[in-house]
Order: C-alpha cells, then sequence, then structure tokens
C-alpha cells in the first residue's frame, strides 16, 4: 500500500527536475492539469497510489499568444478561457469547438486540450481539430525541447511519445491566412456528456475562385489514434468542395478508420459515419473559408 | 364527494416543505450519517456470472491491520431467495453478485482488505438471454426450480406460467378483416436513481439493531432485514433519510443485513455505500423481456380479439414483473377474445426490482406497436381507434375486476383536440400515438396529526417522500381541517416513531395515506368539537366545524365566538389534554391511471439518430392534489421512458459481464436531450377517494417506449421491433431497407 503525494513546483526546471528524479527513483508519477481525467480515473479504473505534479500553475502553461504565424495555446489552459475568447473563436472556430464540446460548464472551468491531447484516448475531442490545424506539441524535459506534430504525439490508446521526464508546454498553431476555414463534429448518441463514436476535423483554404488549395483531415474515434487521412485531403485540393469531393473525402476517412466493435458502435456503424462528419465538417470548413 | 369549485387547498401549488432543506443542501440523505468510531463497510463481488462457490477463506482480510470484521454468505442464514441475494451461497448468480463483505478502519483499507479474501470458483455458463434460458438443454440456473412449482416435469428456467383467456380468440380472429401480428424485445434497463444505495448500522449487546438508510419503505427494510438475520421486526428500528430517487429500486433491500452482521462482529457502527458500478451490477434492472402481440379488427376498427405472449427476465432469482404486465397488456380495451400468457423467466443477471409500472412498459409496448400498425392497416387515426375499443367504467378488465369509473376516454377526448395533436408533425418528422395504464394499489397507511399549543399541525406518517408526497399530504390536511397550508408541517417517521405503513410504490401514497391523513384530521375534528362542546357547556352535535374552527350550529343559541384550532389547542389542557388525531386503514379502491402520449421525432438518416422534438403526455389523476408535482410525474415518467426507448440498455459481453456501469455508456438522457414535455391533467375522480385522487407516479412512464417507436415507424416508413432505438441500430435498419 503506498502513499498519495501531490507536488505543484513553481518553475520549468524544477518540475523537470522532479520528474526526472521520481522516473529515476521509479516512483508512480502522474502530470496534473485540469484532473477531469485524472480524479475520473483515480475513482475508477485506477486507483493505486502516486505522485501527483500540478502543471497548472506554471506561466509557461498559460501562455496564449496569437501571432502573425503562430498561435501558441499553453498546455493547461482550460477550456472556458478559450471558449470566451473572441480573436481565437474568430481564427480557429472548428478546434475551439472541439474545446466546447468536452463534458460540461463546470468540467470545461478546468479541462485543458493539453490534458486531452496527454491523455491520448482514441476519442479525445481536441486531437483530429489540432491535426486538421497542423498543430505541434512543444514539449520539454531534461534534454531540453523539442516539437512534436500532433499526429506523430499520440503512440496508442492512452500512451504517447513523451518521457517519464518530460512534459507537454503548450500547442503551437500555424495562424490561419487568406480564405481558411476549419471544423470539428463528433458524432454521439446524446447532445453532450459523452465520448465520441467518431469524430471528423477539416482544415480548407480556398483561393479566390473557390477552389481549395490546402486542406488537412484529421479523424478520431475510428481508430487506436486519432489520424490524419491525407487521401481526404487530397479529395478536397483542386476542387470547389462541392457535393463530390466531399463525398469522395468521406470515402476515404471510411477507408482510413480501422475501428473496433464495442459498447458505442459496431465497426460498420464508426466506419460510415466517420465519412459522413467528415463530408459535414468539410461543409462548415468550406462555408467558414468563404466567409 | 368535494366538488373542485368548493376546494380551497387542493389543486394550489405551494412550496415543498422538504424544499429549502434539499436545494440549500441541508437535507440528510442516505450516505449522510457518521457516527463515532464507525467502519466502512465493503463488498466483494463475483467476477463471474454464474459459478459455484466451492469456498470462501476470509483469513486474509481478516489478518489486516484497521480490518475488523468480515462475512459471507452463511453469516446471512435466512430471507430465501432475497438473502441469497444480498449474499452468494452455494453460486454466484451474476456477475456482481455479493460474495462476502468486510468492515474496516477506512474505505481504502476495506477496499485493500477485499483482495485478500480468497474465494474458489467452478465457473458456469452464463444464461444471458431468454432464447438461451428456455431452450432444449439450457444451463439450469437454479437446479431445483420447476415451472409453477410441479416437480413432475424436469427443473426449468421457467420459474412460472400465468394466463388470462376470455372468450373464443380463434373466432375472434377468423371474424377479423385485418390482423397484425409482430415480436418486440425490450432491454434491461436501470432505475437510474442518482443517489447510490447507502446505509449505516449499529446494533447493541442486547442484539437491538438501528439501521438509517435511503429507502422506498422503512417497514420493509426492518421486516426484511430481519428475516435475512433470522431475527424478529421488534429487533430492528430503521430510519429512513432523504432519498435520491428509487423509481422502484429502493423497495428491496442490499446491503443492511451485511451491514448489521459487520456491525454484530466488529462492536461498531458499521457504514456501506455503494458505488455507482455497484449500483449498475448488483442492483435494480427491470427485466428484458421478449413479447408477441397478435391483434384482428373488423374493417370499422372493432378489435374481435387479441393474444399477447410475454416472457420477462427475473434475472437469478424468479419473481419478473410478468404478472403486471400480463395484467396491463391489454387493459385499455374492451375486448371480448383474448389470451394472454405470461413467462417468468431466470438468467444469470441481476434480481430485478421493480421500476415504475413494474412490467407495463414492456408488454404495452408491444401491443401498443401493434395496434398502431392496425390503425395503419385500417387507415385509421390512431386515438379514433383506440376510442372505437377503449375500456370505460363498467368493463371488465381483462385481469377481473370491472372499472369503476376511469379516465381513458376523457384522455383520448382530450389528445384528439388538442393543439398538440392538431397541429400535425413538421415536415421530415413522424409522429407516434400510445396508450398507458397502471392499475394503482392502496394498502396499508398509518398517520398521526398532532396539534401543537399554537395550533401548528405535525403530521406523522410513514410513506417515504419520493415524489412530493409531504407536500400533497399537508394539502389534504390543510383542506379538510380548513386551514392554511403554511400552518402544517408532514415528516416521515421511522419503524419506531410511527404507524405501521406499506412502502411507498404501486402510486399508493398520496391515495392511501392520503387517506389516512383525511381520517386522522376528521379525528381532530371530532375531538375539537367535543372541546367546544365541553367549552360552551352544549351538546357535541350541536356543534359545527367550519373554515377550521368551532362554531354553534345554526339554529342553536348560544353567544359564542368561534374556537379556532390555536384556541382550542392553547386550552386543550384545560378540556382534556393535548390533541392527537389518528387514523389507520387497508386503503381500498385505489384507482387506475390512464395516459395517453404522443412522441414527434426526426431522425437522422445519415447517422441513425433520433431526435425527439416534442412530446405530450394526457393523464387521469382523479383529483390533482398538488398539479406541479403530478406534471413533475408526468415529465419525469415521461423522460424515463424516452431514455429506454431510444438508448438505455444493459450491454454484456460473451461471458455476461456488463460492459456499461456507469452513466457515460449507460445513457440517460440529459436535458439538452429533451424537448419540452408538455402535460394536460384530466381529471376523472376515483369514486373511493374523498378527493377522487389516483395515483399518477407510474403510468407516465408506460406509453413512451411504444409512442417513440411509433414515430420512428412514421418518420421512417418502416418499423424497428426492437428497443432501444440507438443510432447503430437505426443505422443498420435504413441500410437494410433501402
Ligand atoms: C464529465 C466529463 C465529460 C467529459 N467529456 C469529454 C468530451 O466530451 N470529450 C473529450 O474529449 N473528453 C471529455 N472528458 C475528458 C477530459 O475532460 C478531457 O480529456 C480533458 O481535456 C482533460 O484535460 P485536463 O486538463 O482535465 O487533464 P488531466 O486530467 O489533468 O490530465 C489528463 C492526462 O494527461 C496528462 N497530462 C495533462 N497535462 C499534461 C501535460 N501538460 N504534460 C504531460 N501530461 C499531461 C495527465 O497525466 C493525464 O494522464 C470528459 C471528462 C468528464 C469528467
Amino acid at each position: 500500500m503506498g502513499d498519495y503525494a501531490y507536488a505543484a513546483p513553481a518553475t520549468v526546471d524544477s518540475t523537470v527536475e522532479l520528474l526526472s528524479s521520481s522516473a529515476n527513483s521509479g516512483t508512480r508519477t502522474q502530470v496534473l492539469a485540469g484532473g477531469t481525467d485524472v480524479l475520473v480515473q483515480m475513482r475508477s479504473t485506477d486507483r493505486g497510489a502516486r505522485l501527483i505534479v500540478d502543471i497548472k500553475q506554471l506561466a509557461e502553461t498559460n501562455v496564449l499568444s496569437v501571432g502573425e504565424d503562430e498561435i501558441y495555446i499553453g498546455a493547461a489552459i482550460p477550456s472556458a478561457i478559450l471558449n470566451e475568447n473572441a480573436e481565437l473563436k474568430g481564427l480557429l472556430p472548428g478546434l475551439i469547438e472541439s474545446a466546447d464540446l468536452i463534458g460540461s460548464t463546470q468540467i470545461q472551468g478546468r479541462a485543458s486540450i493539453g490534458g486531452n491531447l496527454c491523455n491520448s484516448s482514441p476519442a479525445g475531442d481536441t486531437i483530429p481539430a489540432l491535426i486538421a490545424n497542423s498543430a505541434v506539441c512543444h514539449i520539454v524535459g531534461a534534454d531540453g525541447e523539442r516539437d512534436v506534430p500532433v499526429e506523430d504525439f499520440v503512440t496508442g490508446v492512452g500512451t504517447n511519445c513523451m518521457a517519464p521526464h518530460e512534459f507537454l508546454l503548450g500547442l503551437r498553431v500555424p495562424t490561419p491566412k487568406g480564405n481558411t476555414g476549419d471544423a470539428y463534429l463528433r458524432f454521439i448518441p446524446r447532445t453532450e456528456m459523452d465520448i465520441a463514436v467518431a469524430g471528423a476535423g477539416v482544415r480548407l483554404t480556398l483561393d479566390d475562385s473557390g477552389a481549395c488549395t490546402a486542406a488537412r483531415v484529421g479523424i478520431g474515434a475510428v481508430a487506436p489514434t486519432a489520424l490524419v487521412v491525407s487521401e481526404a485531403a487530397d479529395a478536397l485540393i483542386g476542387t470547389q468542395v462541392d457535393d463530390d469531393a466531399l463525398n469522395a473525402a468521406a470515402d476515404a476517412c471510411s477507408a482510413a478508420a480501422s475501428p473496433i466493435s464495442d459498447k458505442r458502435g459496431t465497426v460498420e456503424y464508426r466506419i460510415k459515419v466517420v465519412g459522413v462528419l467528415c463530408k459535414r465538417a468539410g461543409a462548415i470548413a468550406r462555408d467558414r473559408a468563404k466567409a | 364527494m368535494a366538488e373542485a369549485v368548493d376546494l380551497k387547498a387542493i389543486g394550489t401549488r405551494p412550496v415543498r416543505p422538504d424544499g429549502v432543506e434539499k436545494v440549500t443542501g441541508r437535507a440528510n440523505f442516505g450516505a449522510d450519517l457518521n457516527l463515532p468510531g464507525m467502519l466502512h463497510g465493503k463488498i466483494l463481488r463475483s467476477p463471474h456470472a454464474h459459478a459455484r462457490i466451492k469456498s470462501v477463506d476470509l483469513s486474509g482480510a481478516l489478518a489486516m491491520d484497521g480490518v475488523l470484521a468480515a462475512v459471507s454468505g452463511k453469516d446471512i442464514p435466512g430471507g430465501g431467495d432475497l438473502g441469497d441475494n444480498v449474499l452468494a451461497k452455494d453460486k454466484a448468480l451474476y456477475h456482481g453478485h455479493a460474495v462476502a463483505a468486510v468492515a474496516a478502519r477506512s474505505a481504502y483499507i476495506a477496499e485493500l482488505a477485499l483482495d485478500e479474501i480468497k474465494v474458489e470458483y467452478e465457473v458456469l455458463n452464463p444464461v444471458m438471454s431468454i432464447d438461451d434460458a428456455i431452450a432444449d438443454g439450457a444451463t439450469l440456473v437454479n437446479e431445483s426450480l420447476h415451472t409453477n412449482g410441479d416437480t413432475s416435469q424436469p427443473a426449468s428456467n421457467i420459474a412460472a406460467i400465468t394466463k388470462f383467456e376470455r372468450g373464443d380468440v380463434d373466432q375472434g380472429f377468423a371474424d377479423a378483416d385485418v390482423v397484425v401480428e409482430g415480436e418486440y424485445r425490450v432491454p434491461t434497463a436501470h432505475q437510474g436513481y442518482i443517489e447510490p444505495h447507502a446505509c449505516t448500522a449499529t446494533i447493541n449487546e442486547e442484539g437491538k439493531a438501528t439501521v438509517w438508510c435511503c429507502t422506498q419503505g422503512q417497514f420493509d427494510v426492518r421486516s426484511m432485514t430481519a428475516n435475512c438475520l433470522n431475527k424478529q421486526v421488534s429487533d430492528i428500528r430503521v430510519i429512513p433519510s432523504e432519498i435520491g430517487g428509487g423509481f422502484g429500486g429502493k423497495t428491496t433491500i442490499y446491503l443492511e443485513p451485511v451491514a448489521v452482521k459487520l456491525s454484530e462482529i466488529s462492536g461498531r457502527p458499521v457504514k456501506m455505500v455503494m458505488s455507482r458500478e455497484e449500483v449498475f451490477r448488483a442492483t435494480g434492472p427491470t427485466s428484458a423481456t421478449l413479447c408477441r402481440a397478435k391483434v384482428g379488427a373488423k374493417k370499422d376498427g372493432t378489435i374481435t380479439a387479441a393474444t399477447a405472449w410475454l416472457a420477462y427476465e427475473a434475472g437469478a432469482f424468479a419473481g419478473a414483473p410478468v404478472g403486471p404486465g400480463c395484467m396491463s397488456v391489454l387493459a385499455p380495451y374492451d375486448l371480448e377474445n383474448f389470451r394472454i400468457e405470461g413467462h417468468d423467466v431466470l438468467v444469470t443477471k441481476p434480481k430485478v426490482a421493480a421500476y415504475r409500472a413494474p412490467g407495463a412498459p414492456q408488454s404495452m409496448h408491444a401491443m401498443e406497436c401493434a395496434i398502431d400498425e392496425l390503425a395503419r392497416k385500417l387507415d385509421m387515426d390512431p386515438i379514433d381507434l383506440r376510442l372505437k375499443n377503449a375500456a370505460d367504467e363498467g368493463t371488465v378488465a381483462p385481469y377481473g375486476p370491472q372499472f369503476p369509473a376511469i379516465g381513458l376516454r376523457a384522455c383520448l377526448e382530450a389528445a384528439k383536440v388538442h393543439p398538440n395533436y392538431t397541429t400535425p408533425p413538421a415536415e421530415g418528422q413522424g409522429r407516434g400515438v400510445a396508450v398507458g395504464f397502471w392499475f394503482n394499489i392502496g394498502m396499508q397507511s398509518s398517520a398521526e396529526i398532532r396539534i401543537a399549543e399554537n395550533g401548528a399541525v405535525t403530521i406523522m406518517e410513514g410513506s417515504p417522500d419520493i415524489g412530493g408526497s409531504r407536500a400533497s399530504m399537508c394539502l389534504m390536511a390543510a383542506e379538510t381541517l380548513g386551514i392554511p397550508y403554511e400552518n402544517i408541517n408532514a415528516h416521515v417517521g421511522d419503524t419506531e416513531a410511527t404507524g405501521y405503513c406499506n412502502t411507498t410504490g404501486g402510486s399508493r401514497t398520496t391515495f392511501a395515506t392520503g387517506m389516512a391523513v383525511i381520517e386522522a384530521c376528521e379525528d381532530i375534528i371530532a375531538q375539537c368539537k367535543e372541546r367546544a362542546a365541553l367549552t360552551w357547556e352544549l351538546d357535541v352535535d350541536q356543534v359545527d366545524w367550519e373554515d377550521g374552527q368551532a362554531i354553534p350550529k345554526p339554529g342553536v343559541n348560544a353567544d359564542v365566538k368561534p374556537l379556532s384550532l390555536a384556541d382550542i389547542a392553547r386550552s386543550a389542557g384545560r378540556t382534556g389534554g393535548p390533541l392527537l388525531g389518528r387514523a389507520s386503514l387497508n386503503a381500498q379502491g385505489p384507482g387506475a391511471s390512464f395516459s395517453v402520449n404522443w412522441t414527434d421525432v426526426e431522425v437522422d438518416r445519415e447517422t441513425g439518430k433520433v431526435d425527439v422534438k416534442a412530446f405530450t403526455g394526457v393523464q387521469d389523476a382523479g383529483r390533482a392534489i398538488h398539479p406541479s408535482y403530478v406534471e413533475g410525474q408526468m415529465q419525469g415518467g415521461a423522460v424515463q421512458g424516452l431514455g429506454w426507448a431510444l438508448n438505455e440498455e444493459y450491454i454484456y459481453d460473451a461471458d455476461g459481464v456488463m460492459e456499461n456501469a456507469g452513466f457515460l455508456d449507460y445513457r440517460v438522457p440529459v436535458t439538452s436531450d429533451m424537448p419540452m414535455i408538455d402535460t394536460q391533467i384530466v381529471e376523472v375522480p376515483n369514486p373511493s377517494h374523498p378527493y377522487g385522487v389516483r395515483g399518477v407516479g407510474e403510468t407516465p412512464i408506460v406509453a413512451p417506449l411504444a409512442a417513440t417507436s411509433n414515430a420512428v415507424r412514421d418518420a421512417l416508413g418502416f418499423r424497428i421491433n426492437d428497443l432501444p432505438l440507438s443510432p447503430p441500430r437505426v443505422l443498420a435498419a435504413i441500410d437494410e431497407n433501402e
């Protein structure tokens, strides 16, 4: 029977030091941001004792900046802050909507995009939207800082590429330019307080004629990790993003999906619905890009 | 009977007496009691759906620091099936079945101690569906169970077969112009009360136990706990807490005998609180069912014959609510020829518990879907078809008795002209209609009315308040005594503080306990008249009671001022002592309550998602004592029925392990899933109640299942027979039909 412990180091360096030393001593350690996954897991699936290292007090995990080329979102910023930021909502409506889907008003007071990504669930709602927006993870650890694209960050169900001495500082998202729009849709059997059965995020850039010059599509809950679907993007690039193009992108998403049947949906169901979501999100992203 | 126009308190909508305590968080629920020196009890549950228990070794747990007691099945010697459900004896009969328990200084230690209990199992085949249970050569859940107790036949998983029959069914179908037939499945569903089961128990050296718990019936907890422990009811005092929902699921016991036993061994109070997961795995659910319905009718809509074949899962022990399912299935119709056959079937799932109109939603789902198909074939409005065949005063119900005044026809007529019905569903939406029914029960209640020195009234009764019943008791007392509602407070007493009362269930409380309260008030009035007569030196039959005061009867020559309840109370010491009214009764004539519901839905044909766009419930309340709480019952029941129709179901893996034991994946509707539930109360007074009350709590869950199925049928153009109408099922059906 081990003991629970809690620490909230004041600096990034001391956080890395603590993570490194407890990794070396074999102490079970878990980083805490909003805790909306951690606390639920501690009460249900995994009750074992551990050292909790809280990173949400750090200035660096709370940076929110909109630059010419890069939007930086600190790893611990709760989605409530993001949802109420009009500038961000204007720039990345799809990503912000994905954060706004998490839980309820109460949950959003704590839940962060960083936590959503680090929890590395196949169904995490912000992950396909981050992938669609070409977001990059800004990671810090004993060996210094490094950047990893979101689609390479999650390595399996509940696992990611970070070493025990590392943690996520923030996310870098390319600032949308020109006629660019994004959207994220998920399917749940209810209207809220549920977990995605399938999800799709799309970001598009159009030229003045309405032709698609750039596209990214991310899908979630239909494979062990969220996926970037370049075939779906290719089906959109060079088109007017009309029904035919959207249907082709939908088919590409369905083809890329390798879901399981479980209590939330069958293989057939998920394959079909992820395509439907891609098509619908694509149309929203297109209309936003034009607006 | 008093006419509505004379009523002053009844029919108003005052704030409930328990409201402030609840909204400020002061009210105490099952898990809120803490006692000095108290231990925490935890249950070890079977990891197998079906297994023989070869041995249970508690020694590892008992050896742990901080563990003060441990028990297994043999420590619960009585109670029959109930005792075996509380702690398994020879066999574990469902995944999550309680096998042993510990009490320790902290909940954490108790949990760790469970890992140290060694149980040897011989794993047996699970039996997870009616089809499996009734198949030839099925694995037997209970090897010594014979259908209807007939030991001349081989053992079976069918505990009982019930039949109701009238007329000549074959001739009836031969006379029909149109016949429809269908087979319908409804999944296992949980009541989904927010408050998990919880209790604290303590027992002294004389063997006298006190149990605090959340329950719908403290007297049943007392007798059930006594039975399980081979004690006398007089050895146990049960104190009910406020209750965070029950819906029938808190009419039985799970933890109480275990907590008493752990307390007896340890000499300490023991508290036990279930987790949500335990609530799903080991309490509550209601029966999954397989129902076949067949109806034949003449071209004009006259039903000539109907049959229902019903099979209900009982869970691991006999006792599915198939009897009430049989009683309800054809209750709305006046029929010459019918046959109803019900089967009580054992499976390796938790023992079913009552759930709001137990058994009626499932069988009536089948029949009301069939009636909808009949209306389509006859090209008749579904309400007109039901009006054509509606049971009415004088109809002999399929289960025997002749209906007194009932409100089915009034509900159908109100529905027919309701603006929500006369307005067609929006473009692309479908609408479905269904009728609901529940017979309601009466049974035993006691009530005491105590008058304080200032004339304030205290009602002491024994029905745990799960739906605002204390407000209704106060309203009926205010009406009877002729005093303001604000001068009255109602309390639910523990088993030593109030007279015997049957459980809050069967929608009986406002009817039966209400009747006792009214009679106890009449007792007070009689006493007040005597006190006034004494004061005025008149004969008691020269005194009247009017508007909360004693007055001389018209024509009596007495120069006196009226005496209010407060006046009489103040001088009670001089006229014979405190005023104490009481009544106890076995209430007869609970009026059946009928309803008509319709659902408007939209179906997303690409995802299979069903959105409920509108829902209207019309129901006969006899007399709505507190209309807001009647509407609340109608809305709450409707939402539970809609949830069951749309997404709620127990999902099991191949080994019989429930995969969705939490509110994330056992999907009750959230607020934003639901439209405003529109309600219309119809009042056809129950002739057996002084104010005309019928129970209203259960009927509302019955019709939404079929109404929603029928709406989806209307929207899609084809029928999906089975529930829930979850997106994967609906999309697969759409794909199949395209
Ligand atoms: C009621 C409810 C509803 C929910 N609904 C949704 C939903 O609709 N969609 C959805 O996707 N999720 C949902 N969630 C899950 C959860 O809220 C989200 O995943 C949330 O984004 C997690 O963020 P957090 O800050 O609370 O993470 P935490 O719980 O603090 O952490 C989550 C995981 O990430 C790790 N971690 C967190 N931050 C870092 C970091 N900076 N560096 C390294 N590791 C880190 C933690 O160790 C942990 O393993 C719901 C949860 C609840 C309780």
